[in-house]
């Protein structure tokens, strides 16, 4: 709902505003501006959710036993067995790394977005309550996460690329596939637009639903009584989209790095 | 939505949370789970051995209930020889015995008839006397014909 003199376009930006932190000499005219910015927002809930769910997932394996597994152990072996065997259906390679990629991918992602499905004044009429008066909530509505994830997945797999083949193959792989060695430059620019492409679409694909997710929510707070009828069917179709999301961000990463690591 | 030093710090976060996955996480839950496999593929194992065990011991146990069935039926064979034998030996040890008791019944037969032979004679001089006597109608002196009567005695 929109509270007391806020109209419905400074509601709507004053949920999608981030809590911003810089230094007082990078401010201008008492706003931050510029790259050596932090969205502590962004930076605390994704930090905390993680350090809780894969605490707690640490704390489950510690304890994990050969025989029956009970409750949680038998709830995520189920999960990280669907994304073992998703890792193992598409990458062929030795890699260690993929799998544990995979797993924090789709947990790391799902529950970011699962913040989706608190309502949206929560949070942050709680925060304003002790203080802090910007908070978006969901850590995957901002762009600085999901570049984060994906040039990270981008940089493993660049590496990936050299360890299993090598400078020169790799350099072989870029300037023959898909042509051949005669048409050598088309080749290379074909690789590096579809290199970029790869962790431009892949972060943007996870901002865009979130973000979009996230403005029908706030859209929805706006009506008043009416929010009742429409909240609920949102947020249950919603459950179907965090979900989607956090699978094709860690299915695609599982495919980019099987491709890293096969020849052409 | 700007692109800012955040996105360094979820990078690292990112970095954590993979090193995390991969020390702590995964390893033992797979290690669980590999040796969970293990157990039940023993534990079929170890049921298939059972199950064969258990077709070994019913063929032992058939086998050794015919045998036992074989020596059973053999002695009772024995059984039934020895038993006609015991038979037969008593039923001899009875016509034995029985020829002796017949044996010395008759001897004892003979004893009595000579016993009552011996009676007889000394009662029929009796008889022959009185008789004589009535006969005479008169005492005839026994001391007189003793001589006689001895005589006769001695025929009979």
């Amino acid at each position: 709902m929109a509270s007391g003199t806020l109209t419905a376009t400074e509601y709507i930006t004053h949920h999608l505003t981030n809590l911003k932190w810089c230094s007082e000499a990078a401010k201008v005219d008492g706003h931050c501006h510029g790259f050596w910015t932090l969205h502590l927002d962004t930076l605390l809930v994704s930090g905390i959710l993680g350090l809780v769910v894969f605490g707690f997932l640490a704390k489950i394996a510690s304890r994990a036993t050969a025989g029956v597994p009970s409750g949680w152990q038998n709830f995520f072996e189920l999960v990280l067995t669907f994304v073992d065997q998703q890792v193992k259906d598409t990458y062929h390679g030795k890699s260690k790394l993929i799998t544990p990629m995979a797993i924090t991918i789709f947990i790391w992602v799902f529950v970011m977005n699962a913040m989706d499905l608190v309502p949206v004044d929560f949070l942050p009429v709680t925060a304003s309550a002790v203080g802090v008066h910007y908070l978006k909530v969901v850590p995957t509505t901002d762009p600085n996460l999901t570049f984060a994830m994906s040039l990270t997945v981008f940089g493993i797999m660049i590496y990936m690329n050299f360890a299993v083949k090598g400078a020169s193959g790799f350099a072989h792989e870029v300037f023959t596939a898909p042509f051949g060695a005669k048409l050598a430059p088309v080749n290379l620019l074909f690789r590096i637009v579809e290199d970029i492409a790869k962790p431009i679409s892949l972060s943007l694909r996870l901002f865009g639903n979130m973000y979009a997710g996230e403005m029908v929510f706030i859209l929805i707070a706006l009506l008043g009584i009416w929010q009742l009828p429409l909240a609920l069917p949102w947020a249950l179709f919603h459950i179907l989209i965090i979900t989607l999301q956090a699978f094709v961000f860690m299915m695609l990463t599982i495919v980019y790095m099987s491709m890293a690591s096969e020849s052409h | 939505m700007s692109i800012n030093a955040t996105l360094i710090g979820q990078a690292i976060w990112f970095a954590v949370f993979i090193w995390i996955t991969m020390k702590y996480v995964w390893p033992p839950l797979q290690k669980a789970m590999a040796d969970r496999q293990q157990q039940i593929a023993d534990g079929l194992a170890a049921a298939e051995r059972g199950k064969h065990d258990l077709e070994l011991a019913e063929k032992r146990s058939v086998e050794a209930m015919r045998e036992a069935r074989e020596k059973a039926s053999e002695m009772v064979a024995a059984g039934d020889k020895r038993g006609s034998e015991i038979v037969e030996e008593a039923k001899a040890a009875a016509r034995v015995e029985a020829d002796k008791i017949v044996a010395a019944a008759k001897a004892e037969i003979e004893q009595e008839v000579e016993r009552a032979r011996a009676a007889l004679r000394e009662r029929v001089a009796e008889l022959a006397v009185s008789g004589a006597e009535r006969i005479l109608k008169r005492e005839v002196d026994a001391k007189a014909h003793a001589e006689m009567l001895a005589s006769l005695k001695q025929e009979l």
